[in-house]
């Protein structure tokens, strides 16, 4: 029996996990796929938003920036990428500049730090980059960026190593209310828990509905993105937004943490949570990204991907005890800035709702520390040198773009979470992300998965399920 | 940090007949940096026959040729490091490498040689819409896995690009027991050598589809099918012509990219034209004393071209490090009307002896003319039947042209 049982492996799941971990209790986070950050947390803008864009006073006004404020201490406990690079929402029209004006007051009033509208050529000593026609931005110094997905994992990982259990491959489609809530899985797996949270994204309101909660709709809409090469990582040094009209958002251009140059994304409804890329989708996004830059270089492009966005009915997070069902929390609708919002997502939903549930104390040995591997190509020479000297696999690169040895690759498939196919191990090393995109260490990565697995090439898959790489041996 | 004369980074076909070529011309002490733990570079996966016709006049496999310069390395006891990748080059020639012996390790060269190959353009460079499912690879990808590693990638394929990797691949998968059902070229011709079309689609039957290319792939685990396009002249797909095909398997065989990162670190200056860097007739980048051959240069068809330009290359280390730096007189070369790219770019009047010049041409052009001028004044007009930018073209320009150059060279093609 666990204490709490948190159903979806996002940054939300994942972060409340590991706050959780932090008390004297039984946690465990239950997903549906293969690996952990396979939803809106794999797949989105990276943005840490400074928080004047929320309404004042929602719910996503007061966790943005709370969130904001609290994300540089989580990513370095947590050893993950994170920059403070600053926001720049441009304006291409005096009337957008009413509106920038607008949106800074709108910010102060969330409380906001830093926020400033500057005007022609202090704009472009900002940002050389930026198309001419640009007329005034407002700058946001609090903005940041983060990798999402590694932020997600280590938070998981962490969790982990303090004593929460992840089920990966656990798709809840059944729950049973009782003196505790017991959960099935599509496999038939069961798992029981005194207090359970919805963390399921786009999953969340049938989630709901299996325990009869109907109080709210979730709808999705996907956004397209173009990821350029580092060489164009240093192409604008803040996020740029388009100031935001009657229209739409449009889209942004940002540096992202791991130095590569993100376009998008847009914003589609769609009726499933599929994230294929369209023609129109990646059309758009090229024509905008050049109204901003008109010299942004398209050519750098080096792969192209889709998230789908979760969002509820009510247009704002949903963080609530179910009405109908003591012990069941909802924490629906997180839509962006999400990502943002989750570390303070996280101190809520364990401070005010699973406190009154349950008896919490602090775990005397919690580490909340997490030690980034990841970094190794950044270390110095004599770093490097100790770290080769006691575990020689750190001195073959199999990443050539990336420049990722085999020792950090092991380490993805044997520390939690475990690594468990091709995706899995590029998200948490990047190796296959870089400008040939696994072209090169593909094959020799996924001979590293089989040895440490003990299994044969010939079942390692991209991502579970029946993504195998390869069909049969050659005659 | 230890010192050598010269450092080869890379120890693929071009790298080895450097080192052969400067160790005979007088410099002894070099050293060939080699990440992989075989030397011989990407012939060690080109199974199939065709190497080494213009060089030994007989057709070898890949490995077959390269074994002839490992065995000419091996003779002259020139140290090679193995499992060794370069990180890092500086513009004062400091070669920063690691290895799982010697770990991150720091080399002075008085000349370093860049022979690092080149790498296959990705999919994603290309923003084709659709799923990112198993079952995309890069033709070289699929090429490892097959010749290297064993295994089969997929049973229904559809190829993306008929450079010969992609043609090559299609015969590969198709003798394996894979059903090709089509290799789309967006080009109104193919990129790929006469030869390995005839080699590799027609004997087997399988269908080209010229002014096509994939507009979507479909698959949610593993690729299900692709839909393929027509294309206008402008290349973009014509609504409409979509086609769907069932598949498993799809490759990209569409374009190889000079590996040059290293050489950008350093400062050397690239061309546009050919992605590798810009250099003197003699192989020598922009920072003097870093030379550079083989595909990192330009991409190359033949390997029996790269080996003879590593020569050079590696005869120009040799003089460099023994007789020190020369003053240059030097004048640009370039690519005219329907030339894409002309090698060297840039000729030392000073240095003796006749220069080729190697260019690629834009489109299939028939009985034209290749003519080579200098300023207003023509130097060569060539005539040929027929010209396609599959297959690398050269002309040679003589010694007493070169001394008397006085304005640019400029390569062009006329039809009339
Ligand atoms: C295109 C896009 C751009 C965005 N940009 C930003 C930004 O720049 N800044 C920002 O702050 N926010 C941004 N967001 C929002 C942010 O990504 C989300 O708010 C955040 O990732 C939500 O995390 P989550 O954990 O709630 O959901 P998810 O990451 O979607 O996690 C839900 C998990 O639940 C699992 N699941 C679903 N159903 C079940 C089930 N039945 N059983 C078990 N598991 C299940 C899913 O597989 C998934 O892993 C963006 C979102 C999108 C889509
Ligand atoms: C599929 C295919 C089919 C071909 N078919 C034919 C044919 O039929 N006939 C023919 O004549 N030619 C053919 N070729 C062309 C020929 O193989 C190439 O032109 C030749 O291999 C290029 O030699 P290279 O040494 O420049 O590059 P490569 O062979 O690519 O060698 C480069 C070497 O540098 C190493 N390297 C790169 N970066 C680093 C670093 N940072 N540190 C250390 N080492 C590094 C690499 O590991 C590699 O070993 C074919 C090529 C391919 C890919």
């Amino acid at each position: 029996m666990f204490d709490v049982a948190v159903i979806g492996g996002g940054v939300v799941g994942g972060l409340l996990l590991r706050k959780l971990s932090s008390y004297n209790l039984k946690v465990c986070l239950l997903e549906k796929e293969n690996d952990v950050a396979m939803g809106q947390s794999k797949a989105n803008s990276g943005i840490v938003h400074a928080g004047f864009d929320a309404k004042p006073n929602s719910l996503k006004a007061k966790f943005n920036v709370l969130g904001n404020k609290m994300m540089k201490g989580v990513a370095e406990e947590l050893g993950v990428k994170y920059s403070n690079n600053g926001s720049l929402v441009v304006a291409f029209s005096e009337e957008e500049i009413e509106t920038l004006k607008d949106l800074k007051q709108r910010g102060e009033q969330n409380g906001v730090d830093g926020l400033e509208i500057v005007y022609g050529d202090d704009l472009f000593a900002l940002e050389p980059n930026l198309s001419k026609t640009a007329v005034a931005g407002l700058l946001a110094r609090t903005g940041g960026i983060i990798c999402p997905y590694e932020l997600t994992i280590s938070a998981i990982g962490n969790a982990m190593d303090n004593g929460a259990e992840l089920f990966t491959n656990f798709e809840v489609v059944k729950i049973e209310k009782g003196d505790c809530y017991t959960l099935y899985s599509s496999n038939g797996e069961q798992i029981s828990a005194k207090v359970v949270v919805n963390c399921a994204g786009a999953g969340s309101q049938k989630i709901a509905n299996l325990v009869g909660d109907y109080s709210f709709e979730i709808g999705l809409r996907r956004g397209e993105y173009i990821l350029l090469d580092k060489e164009s990582g240093n192409f604008v040094s803040r996020t740029l937004f388009f100031t935001p009209t009657k229209k739409g958002k449009g889209i942004l251009v940002s540096p992202t943490a791991d130095g590569n140059l993100l376009l998008g994304p847009t914003a589609d409804e769609v009726l499933e949570n599929v994230t294929d890329t369209t023609k129109d989708g990646l059309e758009s996004v090229m024509v905008k990204a050049k109204q901003m830059c008109d010299k942004v270089p398209l050519y750098n492009a080096i792969t192209s991907f889709s998230g789908v966005r979760a969002y509820s009915d009510k247009h704002d997070f949903i963080i609530e005890e179910s009405k109908q069902n003591k012990g069941f929390i909802l924490v629906a609708g997180i839509e962006s800035p999400g990502l943002t919002s989750a570390p303070a997502i996280a101190e809520y939903v364990v401070d005010e709702l699973i406190s009154k549930l349950l008896r919490l104390n602090k775990k005397e040995d919690f580490n909340p520390i997490r030690k980034p591997d990841y970094f190794f190509s950044r270390l110095s020479i004599e770093e490097k040198n100790e770290i080769i000297k006691a575990n020689p696999s750190y001195g073959r690169i199999i990443c050539r773009c990336e420049q990722i040895t085999e020792g950090e690759i092991i380490r993805a498939l044997t520390e939690n979470p475990k690594a468990s196919d091709l995706d899995g191990v590029k998200r948490r090393t990047r190796a296959g992300m870089g400008r040939c995109q696994g072209g090169f260490c593909q094959p020799y990565v996924a001979e590293i998965i089989a040895k440490v697995k003990g299994v044969s090439l010939g079942e390692i898959t991209k991502k579970g399920k029946n993504s195998t790489l390869l069909v049969g041996k050659t005659k | 940090m230890r010192n050598c004369d010269i450092v080869i980074i890379g120890g693929g076909p071009a790298g080895l007949a450097a080192a052969v070529s400067a160790y005979d011309n007088g410099c002894k002490d070099i050293l060939i940096l080699e990440r992989d733990d075989i030397l011989g570079g990407i012939l060690n996966q080109c199974i199939h026959n065709g190497f080494g016709l213009t060089r030994f006049k007989e057709s070898m496999t890949g490995p077959e040729y390269a074994q002839r310069f490992i065995t000419e390395v091996k003779n002259r006891n020139i140290p090679v490091k193995l499992n060794t990748t370069v990180l890092s080059l500086t513009n004062d020639k400091i070669v920063t490498a690691i290895n799982d012996v010697d770990g991150v390790f720091q080399v002075k060269a008085k000349a370093v040689i860049l022979a690092m190959g080149c790498r296959e353009r990705s999919k994603g460079a290309l923003n084709i819409a659709g799923a990112r499912p198993a079952g995309i690879y890069s033709a070289g990808t699929a090429q490892k896995f097959v010749n290297c590693k064993g295994w089969l990638p997929g049973k229904n394929v559809v190829i993306l690009g008929s450079g010969d990797i992609g043609l090559i691949m299609a015969r590969r998968m198709t003798l394996e027991g894979a059903k090709v059902h089509a290799v789309c070229e967006i080009m109104p011709h193919s990129s790929g050598l006469k030869r390995n079309i005839v080699q590799c689609l027609n004997d087997f039957d399988i269908p080209l589809y010229l002014s096509h290319t994939i507009t979507r792939i479909d698959g949610k685990d593993r690729v299900i099918g692709v839909e393929i396009s027509q294309v206008d002249q402008n290349r973009r797909a014509i609504k409409g012509t979509e086609k769907y095909i069932k598949c498993d398997t799809v490759l990209f065989s569409v374009g190889l990219i000079p590996e040059n990162e290293l050489s950008k670190g350093a400062g050397v200056e690239l061309s546009l034209g050919t992605k590798g860097a810009v250099v003197y007739q003699n192989r020598e980048t922009s920072l003097s004393g870093v030379f550079a051959c083989g595909n990192v240069l330009q991409v190359h068809d033949l390997v029996d071209f790269v080996s003879e330009e590593s020569e050079l290359a590696g005869k120009s280390a040799s003089d460099y490090v023994l007789n020190g730096e020369k003053i240059k007189n030097s004048i640009d070369c370039q690519a005219k009307d329907g030339v894409s790219y002309v090698l060297p770019q840039k000729i030392d009047t000073l240095k003796s002896g006749d220069v080729t010049l190697y260019f690629r041409v834009k489109g299939v052009y028939k009985n034209c003319k290749v003519v080579v001028k200098d300023g207003e004044n023509t130097l060569l007009s060539i005539k040929k039947r027929i010209v396609a930018p599959g297959e690398m073209e050269r002309v040679i320009l003589k010694e007493d042209k070169i001394k008397s150059l006085s304005s640019s060279v400029q390569v062009s093609v006329e039809v009339d």
